[in-house]
């Protein structure tokens, strides 16, 4: 089971107490969508994904954003058991979505790379440590259903 | 993934107004690394000191950045003008590759942090794909 220390839980219940799910989703995935552009495979019914501004400006994408940013938030509540919250969502990712599992590290980069703009000297090294720590568990357990 | 030459203006652009803060940056990127990813704390094992305003982390970080930003300037043949760090890297520091992506991004993460409005999506792809291409470089001398 994964240990989480006081600071390690305080540090990444902080970060989700100033989170613009909404706001941050969108940045994040666009992020994604631009810097690793083979990840739109996947995107393929959400319209237009022309450029960063189109994205940004895409509804669809919007939408999705926050289903990833509520998908974290209940990692969070289930800080001591995310392996088994996210059996049913990894089912979804492999069977269903298919979406090649290299892929959760990229979106979890860019999500890093949103908090560091929006918290700037507030994202410390070790509140990064302790976020990036989260991302990989909940990476981790995104990955457990795929075979 | 080759850099374009709309790449190419957007890094150099891009480094013309983080050059100021150049040693800064490269002194936080590698005092990040070494706390969120301690694993790679094994290439220093002559340190004493790895908080981020540790002389060594400093002086370091300087040394890396400056690299990188002379590699702004080699856009155009990385794999040539970076041969002799290449061959450094290969027969005496031996680091694995797998760690210049994890320097690079926490450069990133950095670059983030001290330049939030001019670190768009276009910036972002542009310098990942340029620490890529400058990494492949570094490792290009290694078998």
């Amino acid at each position: 089971m994964v240990q989480w220390t006081a600071g390690e839980r305080a540090a990444i219940q902080g970060v989700f107490a100033k989170l613009d799910y909404e706001s941050v989703g969108l940045e994040s995935l666009t992020r994604c969508l631009v810097v690793y552009p083979w990840t739109q495979r996947y995107f393929g019914g959400f319209g237009n994904l022309y450029n960063a501004e189109a994205i940004m400006a895409n509804p669809k994408i919007a939408a999705h954003g926050t289903v990833v940013l509520k998908g974290l938030e209940k990692a969070l509540k289930n800080m001591d058991n995310i392996k088994n919250t996210f059996t049913a969502l990894s089912e979804l990712h492999s069977e269903k979505l298919q979406v090649d599992p290299g892929n959760f590290q990229l979106l979890a980069d860019c999500l890093t790379v949103v908090l560091a703009r929006r918290m700037t000297t507030d994202f410390t090294p070790d509140i990064q440590a302790a976020w990036q720590k989260f991302l990989s568990v909940v990476i981790s357990a995104l990955r457990r259903q795929y075979y | 993934m080759s850099l374009t030459a709309k790449d190419k203006a957007f890094v150099k652009a891009f480094w013309g107004k983080i050059s100021g803060q150049a040693d800064a940056i490269g002194q936080e990127a590698l005092g990040r690394m070494l706390i969120v990813y301690p694993q790679t704390k094994i290439y220093f094992s002559g340190w004493t000191d790895f908080s981020l305003d540790s002389p060594q982390v400093k002086k370091h970080g300087k040394t890396v950045m400056s690299a990188i930003t002379d590699a702004v300037g080699k856009m155009d043949d990385l794999i040539g003008g970076m041969s002799s760090l290449s061959d450094l890297h290969a027969t005496k520091f031996r680091i694995d590759p797998v760690n210049f992506k994890i320097l690079s991004h926490n450069i990133l993460v950095t670059l983030a942090v001290h330049f939030p409005t001019d670190f768009t999506a276009e910036v972002h792809v542009a310098v990942d794909k340029f620490l890529a291409a400058v990494s492949a470089a570094l490792a290009d001398k290694y078998r």
